[in-house]
């Protein structure tokens, strides 16, 4: 990573992929800094993995640029393919093969020789704890050790930049952790991570800067801070003894907490943000118990209070103004999302 | 997150960060492999999956001794008297159309193989770019060779006398196997062009019976009307059977080996580059 001055690890302006009918990525601009961890954030569809298939020179852009180390993806590939590894939303070695013959062969394919490939499998598959499942193949592995295999395989040669495309996807909060601490071992060595996600929670443990794409768009872009403080620290679920007094919270709750009240469509529960608008993230939690004396001093019962991040429905909510689930429903969606990215 | 039970009974070894840490600072990067180093690894990934999924050879093993047994006692009567005559001039040919219909797996495998998600990582890696093929032809070349042997042993079983020797019938499989290998990059395009399994296989049949039945495998096309004739004397099929069964009965039959090596570089410098393009293009 020698030529480039810019100190950035992926640049793109305007990247463009249609399929079809499809614009998958539709006019994309990033810029990743190097030694960091990039967070992507979208729901399925958004265009995460077509976008990372272009910076992985897997697919090739229809319109704009992108350069990775300052290497053009298209015109520079083989010099892109050299500091780059993929770790895929499906597994991406082979089934067939036992971990250790994956490792390997794609040791062998990198250029070293029977005897290193061999040792550097051994040494993967111990750090990694799979030493005994070495002689399995992939197939029969559980999730967390399919992650596993994967990110070892994209580490076999220390990359520049280390692609993870949805890397927990499916697998059990135990297994996330894992994966998680892998990542923060990788970007300590100084390698570039770009992860695409659908958990906002995984980007905020994870990234020090996320994109919040949708329909192929970036919607949203900053720090974590920033992108919190867009969309607020958190919400407040609440449920009541008596649907009665439903009206009486909901009026409660605006005035402590000045926010929206939603009333959700059980009678008893409501949701309200916090630490939202000009807050800065923090104090939600006092915003919160302000709000909780405030309805016990007013007489309401609460049974059940919860104060949790914004998922990612809501992060969609805040910026787009529909959620997830219209973002696959056609083209009403489609309005009010240019409106907002506009 | 730290609820996460302690009591899990099959629970992963963790992943120990120290050494992960050293592994990731150690790491220097070789040179790249050559294209034949690579070609090669990716041969030997095919010779993997033949030992971990063995069935797979089941149509280099029990469809060529189906051939033989077949069409020997099917026609040897009626066209040369008795089956152990006819052998001595149709194991050669039957050889070369059973191996040519097997090098049609090739398009299967690689439609189904493609899809997988180890694609994308071969596809990232800074290789030569046709090593992957290569070497997927590798591994079929030697199946193509096993067929070969099988048959031969089916062949020698029922009466089949090579009067070329060992070094004929040795010549004759060397030429076989490299004309396949040509070959099979007509099957790799149609694997990478078509969508499904199905396709891949339909066209497949369309273009392989025809091509293999219409030779000289079974018959002296003498008594063919004048333009089957025309097709039938310009096959790669017919050269390639010409030339095996005059190399496997020692004699060294130099035209024939000539057109059928002409057509195993016409099929690389047709199909190979038709591939590329479509497989950069996945």
């Amino acid at each position: 990573m020698s030529q480039h001055t810019s100190g950035l690890a992926i640049e793109t302006s305007g990247l463009v992929k249609t399929f079809g009918e499809t614009r998958a990525v539709d006019g994309v601009d990033l810029a990743v800094p190097a030694g960091t961890v990039y967070g992507v954030l979208g729901p399925n569809g958004a265009g995460k993995t077509t976008t990372v298939k272009m910076l992985a020179t897997l697919l090739r852009p229809d319109g704009g640029e992108a350069h990775v180390f300052g290497h053009d993806v298209v015109r520079e590939a083989d010099e892109v393919r050299s500091r780059v590894s993929l770790t895929g939303q499906y597994a991406s070695v082979d089934e067939d093969l036992t971990g250790a013959e994956n490792l390997v062969l794609l040791g062998r394919l990198l250029g070293h020789h029977k005897k290193a490939a061999r040792e550097r499998a051994g040494q993967l598959l111990e750090a990694f704890g799979l030493t005994d499942a070495a002689a399995k193949q992939v197939k029969h592995y559980s999730g967390g050790m399919r992650r596993r295999i994967d990110i070892a395989a994209s580490i076999l040669n220390t990359p520049d930049l280390l692609f993870l495309d949805e890397p927990t996807t499916g697998l059990d909060p135990r297994s996330r952790n894992q994966v998680w601490d892998i990542v923060r071992a990788v970007v300590a060595q100084g390698t570039t991570v770009l992860l695409t996600t659908q958990y906002l929670d995984e980007a905020d443990q994870l990234a020090s800067r996320i994109a919040v794409i949708d329909q192929g768009k970036v919607i949203a872009e900053g720090t974590k801070g920033e992108l919190k403080a867009s969309v607020g620290a958190g919400s407040v679920h609440l449920r009541l003894r008596d649907p009665a007094q439903r009206p009486q919270a909901e009026e409660v709750l605006r005035l402590a907490l000045e926010a929206d009240v939603q009333l959700e469509p059980d009678p008893v529960a409501l949701t309200a943000r916090v630490g939202g608008g000009a807050a800065n993230g923090q104090g939600a939690a006092e915003q919160a118990a302000r709000a909780l004396a405030e309805l016990a001093r007013t007489g309401v019962v609460v049974d059940n209070f919860s104060l949790g991040q914004p998922s990612l429905d809501e992060v969609f909510l805040a910026l787009t103004g529909h959620d997830t689930r219209d973002a696959h429903d056609a083209d009403d969606a489609n309005d009010s999302k240019d409106e907002v990215a506009a | 997150m730290s609820t996460a039970t302690t009591t899990e009974t099959k629970d992963l070894a963790p992943v120990r960060a120290d050494s992960l840490a050293a592994l990731l600072v150690a790491g220097e990067r070789p040179p790249r492999p050559s294209a034949l180093s690579a070609s090669l690894t990716f041969g030997w990934r095919a010779i993997l999956k033949i030992k971990h999924v063995p069935e797979q050879l089941f149509d280099v093993t029990a469809f060529p001794i189906m051939m033989v047994l077949m069409y020997t006692y099917l026609f040897g009567g009626a066209l040369a008297g008795s089956p152990k005559e006819y052998i001595q001039f149709l194991l050669p040919g039957i050889l070369v159309m059973s191996v040519v219909m097997i090098t049609m797996y090739t398009g299967v495998s690689v439609n189904t193989d493609i899809e997988k998600g180890v694609f994308d990582r071969f596809r990232s890696l800074p290789i030569w770019r046709p090593s992957v093929m290569v070497g997927y032809l590798l591994g079929d070349a030697l199946r193509y060779t096993i067929a070969s042997v099988v048959m031969l042993t089916v062949g020698m079983l029922l009466g089949y006398r090579p009067d070329g020797g060992v070094g004929g019938v040795l010549a004759g499989i060397a030429l076989l196997v490299v004309f396949s290998f040509a070959f099979s990059w007509i099957w790799t395009m149609f694997g990478l062009m078509l969508r499904t399994e199905k396709s891949v296989m339909g066209v497949s049949m369309m273009v392989i019976f025809p091509l293999t039945f219409l030779s000289n495998v079974f018959v002296d096309p003498k008594t063919m009307p004048g333009w089957l004739q025309a097709f039938v004397n310009n096959s790669p099929v017919t050269h390639v059977a010409s030339a095996v069964r005059g190399l496997m009965a020692g004699d060294w039959p130099a035209a024939e080996v000539a057109w059928s090596l002409g057509w195993a570089g016409l099929f690389i410098a047709v199909f190979g580059p038709i591939t590329m393009r479509l497989y950069n293009r996945k």
